[in-house]
């Protein structure tokens, strides 16, 4: 009211002013502005800092050590190499050692997971308070401290070669590791491989079938064991027609070590134990949530049915626990790649270990190394995210 | 029609008029019978579960009370006394060592600094923690602001007090200092961070999503190698900051990633009437969010703070790997010393450090689920 009345124009720019302080769009871009202007200026000093101690320090930069010679070796390959090969090599080597370490980790940490979720559950008192405390325990201690368990007070003392502990099959026991037969394949093998890769297939497109039929005429078909025995028969199949062509390659005692045979080294045992056991715990604790998530009503309207306690759990139940369970699920399972890197601990050469540990010592090349280590984590990490997504898109409520 | 008339006349028909005493149900199903009957042998399945979960615990209790309670040996000055036939737990080798499991190389005349930071601490945090205790956010202030800074004076000496250099801080000590530095980082930062993922501004979600996103994608190994090796390349050669100082700087920008993930659930969790509300009552915005926002999200999200912390408590131990002497580590070094290596040392050693991490991670669960509880009650209304 004052204003209009003075109406001088010293106060009208004054009210303009003030407007534009409190205007919201103006507001924003200036907070947007002053956040762009502060991180640019960490970055430049950043940069400006880094190329300056690189020079005090006389490193080299660039990406071009990948093609240097890495002069040390690895203990467990999956790939050729020895300390002849390059730093590319050594980072190929253990890329592939975390995702087999992972990979294996993820499907028993699922099993075992599982197994502990339902047993939590159980009507069973003995059952149901082990699984408690096994949740319990393995939740509420670090994990570093499980590997160390394993590997130094578990593993490391074992017996020497000599005084293996062997195991029926030909598979031995002790301080440097597992060793077990390892199969050769000779000629006529690819039956047999042919056979395995025909038979999930075949069971893919047989599952197809037998929904569609199955909705179109109501008639069920054993699908699983059909499955099952095909996973088995086309293999044995395959090798009956080609005269077992496979041989064992057994591990023998030559002097002071094992010769032949399979070697699995004792830091990967460790790791595989200690990510199972740690995971499945929390993955129990999750099966268990998506089992309670779903309504007593459903078991009841189930059984009211007809329905006897297996088909509620597998038709009823479990398709819808899914839905709770997987979300979850996918970040456990990216704990596992993560948490696999706690290899550098105990000395198993995966993508930490042997890059941003081994080579990052030699090389001195620290921001190189650790941003490749980390966009390899975060590539996992965002396909892993990405694929569970989808999945969890397709077997979400579809609703009309 | 008749028939009954002459059965009431005659007197056969008899109708009982007040209700029979209640009988007590069968033996088989109440009580202690009834328990075991239910829960421990209801069928053949039921009955071989329970035959199979007690021989599991066969195979791990005996063995453990064997090693740690009837074998143990608690006296002795040496090797020599723990190197006994039977497995037992080694309990002089944890006496001899607990003072550098608790307080690292810190000098023993100023060890007193440690204790009462310890004790100002673990007062404010329970002063936190327990419900029923008054003016909180006072405490809170005084935790998250002056409560550093004693710490800082305290722990590494200034006013007159010696300097303690951080290469001599050590076992229990710095697993607190970190996991407690972290939270007091985190928490104030995750805020920040969740808010900019839910702000309007788009450059300033941009950013929050990026920096929440690139931390949770990342394991925290590489972190603390980034912080160790990185870091000092990042800033001028006198500015250089120490070892245990670029390891908090990791976990504490680590944590903040997941304690916005925390957070941003609770401000998705506010009705969207209690934001206008604020605006109709003409609040601005870091008013609506101090006085009406930020209270009541936070407190529905104390369990999953508590949750997140007790990952940031475990996850302290990953230190050991970049070569900081925390409570892993000193448990780690203490396995080599030769007065002390018996087959037996390192199984005491990792028990000792497992009683140690559960303790503390499982009260924190307990206090985390008793507020759940407490929460859900008062929602109910």
């Amino acid at each position: 009211m004052a204003v209009t009345e003075m109406g001088t124009s010293s106060s009208v720019r004054k009210e303009s002013r003030s407007s534009l302080l409190y205007d919201p769009k103006v507001r924003g871009f200036v907070f947007q502005l002053l956040l762009v202007v502060a991180i640019a200026y960490l970055v430049f000093t950043a940069t400006t800092n880094a190329i300056e101690n690189l020079k005090r320090l006389n490193l080299a930069s660039g990406f071009g050590f990948f093609a240097n010679v890495s002069g040390f070796d690895i203990t467990q390959k999956l790939i050729e190499y020895s300390a002849s090969s390059t730093y590319g090599d050594a980072f190929i080597v253990g890329l592939l050692n975390t995702l087999l370490v992972a990979g294996i980790g993820i499907v028993l940490a699922t099993l075992l997971g599982f197994v502990v979720g339902i047993a939590r559950l159980s009507s069973n008192f003995v059952v149901r308070t082990l699984a408690t405390w096994y949740v319990e325990i393995m939740r509420n201690i670090p994990l570093l401290l499980q590997l160390f368990f394993w590997y130094v007070a578990v593993l490391t003392p074992l017996p020497g070669p000599r005084q293996s502990l062997s195991f029926p099959g030909d598979i031995f026991v002790n301080a440097r590791g597992l060793f077990m037969p390892a199969p050769i394949f000779g000629e006529g093998a690819w039956m047999m491989l042919a056979g395995l890769i025909i038979a999930p297939v075949a069971w893919f497109f047989i599952a197809r079938w037998a929904k569609a039929r199955q909705e179109a005429t109501g008639e069920q078909f054993p699908v699983f064991l059909t499955g099952v025995a095909l996973m088995i028969g086309l293999p044995f199949l395959g090798a009956l027609l080609s005269g077992f062509p496979i041989t064992f390659d057994r591990p023998v005692l030559k002097g002071f070590n094992f010769a032949g045979g399979m070697r699995v080294v004792p830091e990967f045992v460790a790791l595989l134990l200690g990510l199972t056991l740690y995971t499945a715990a929390f993955i129990g604790e999750i099966v268990r949530a998506g089992i309670l998530a779903i309504h007593r009503g459903q078991t009841e309207a189930s059984n009211a049915l007809g329905l006897r306690a297996t088909p509620t759990l597998n038709l009823v139940i479990i398709p819808q626990a899914m839905r709770v369970i997987v979300p979850p699920l996918t970040s456990q399972y990216l704990n596992i790649v993560k948490n696999s890197s706690l290899a550098a601990a105990i000395g198993y050469p995966d993508l930490v270990s042997v890059f941003t540990g081994t080579t990052l010592n030699q090389t001195g090349q620290a921001i190189e190394v650790i941003a490749v280590t980390m966009l390899v984590y975060l590539t996992i990490s965002l396909s892993l995210s990405t694929f569970m997504n989808w999945y969890n898109g397709r077997i979400a409520l579809t609703e009309r | 029609m008749s028939m009954s008339g002459d059965m009431n006349t005659i007197g056969i028909g008899f109708v009982r008029t007040e209700q029979a005493p209640t009988l007590s149900p069968p033996a088989s199903t109440v009580g202690v019978i009834g328990w075991v009957r239910a829960n421990l042998f209801a069928g053949p399945v039921n009955t071989l579960l329970t035959v199979v979960g007690v021989y599991i615990i066969y195979l791990i209790v005996p063995p453990l009370w064997n090693f740690f309670i009837a074998n143990a040996v608690t006296e002795g000055k040496g090797r020599a006394e723990c190197l006994v036939e039977v497995p037992g737990a080694c309990y002089p080798y944890l006496l001899a060592r607990l003072q550098q499991f608790i307080y690292g190389f810190y000098p023993e005349a100023e060890r007193w600094r440690v204790n009462l930071t310890a004790l100002l601490c673990f007062g404010s945090v329970a002063w936190l923690l327990i419900p029923a205790t008054p003016s909180k956010s006072w405490m809170a202030a005084f935790f998250f602001v002056a409560f550093p800074v004693l710490a800082y004076i305290l722990l590494s000496g200034a006013f007159g007090l010696p300097k303690v250099a951080t290469s001599l801080w050590g076992g229990m000590m710095v697993t607190f200092v970190i996991s407690i530095v972290g939270i007091v980082v985190s928490l104030p930062l995750g805020i920040l961070l969740a808010l900019g993922r839910r702000s309007k501004l788009p450059l300033v979600k941009l950013f929050s999503v990026i920096f929440i996103e690139f931390w949770r994608g990342v394991p925290l190994i590489t972190v603390l190698f980034m912080a160790k090796t990185m870091l000092p390349l990042f800033v001028p050669e006198h500015l250089a900051p120490d070892q245990l100082l670029r390891a908090l700087i990791g976990v504490a920008l680590f944590s903040a990633a997941y304690m916005a993930e925390v957070v941003r659930g609770g401000l998705q969790a506010m009705p969207k009437g209690q934001y206008e509300g604020a605006d109709a009552l003409g609040l601005s915005y870091p008013q609506k969010l101090i006085f009406i926002i930020l209270p009541q999200a936070l407190q529905i999200v104390i369990p999953g703070i508590v949750n997140t912390f007790i990952g940031l408590f475990k996850d302290t131990s990953l230190v050991t790997i970049v070569g900081i002497f925390d409570f892993l580590a000193s448990i780690q070094s203490s396995l080599t010393d030769p007065v002390w290596a018996t087959p037996w040392t390192a199984f005491t050693g990792y028990g000792f450090a497992a009683l140690f991490y559960f303790v503390f991670c499982f009260g924190m669960s307990r206090y985390s689920k008793f507020m759940e509880e407490r929460l859900a009650r008062s929602h109910k209304r």
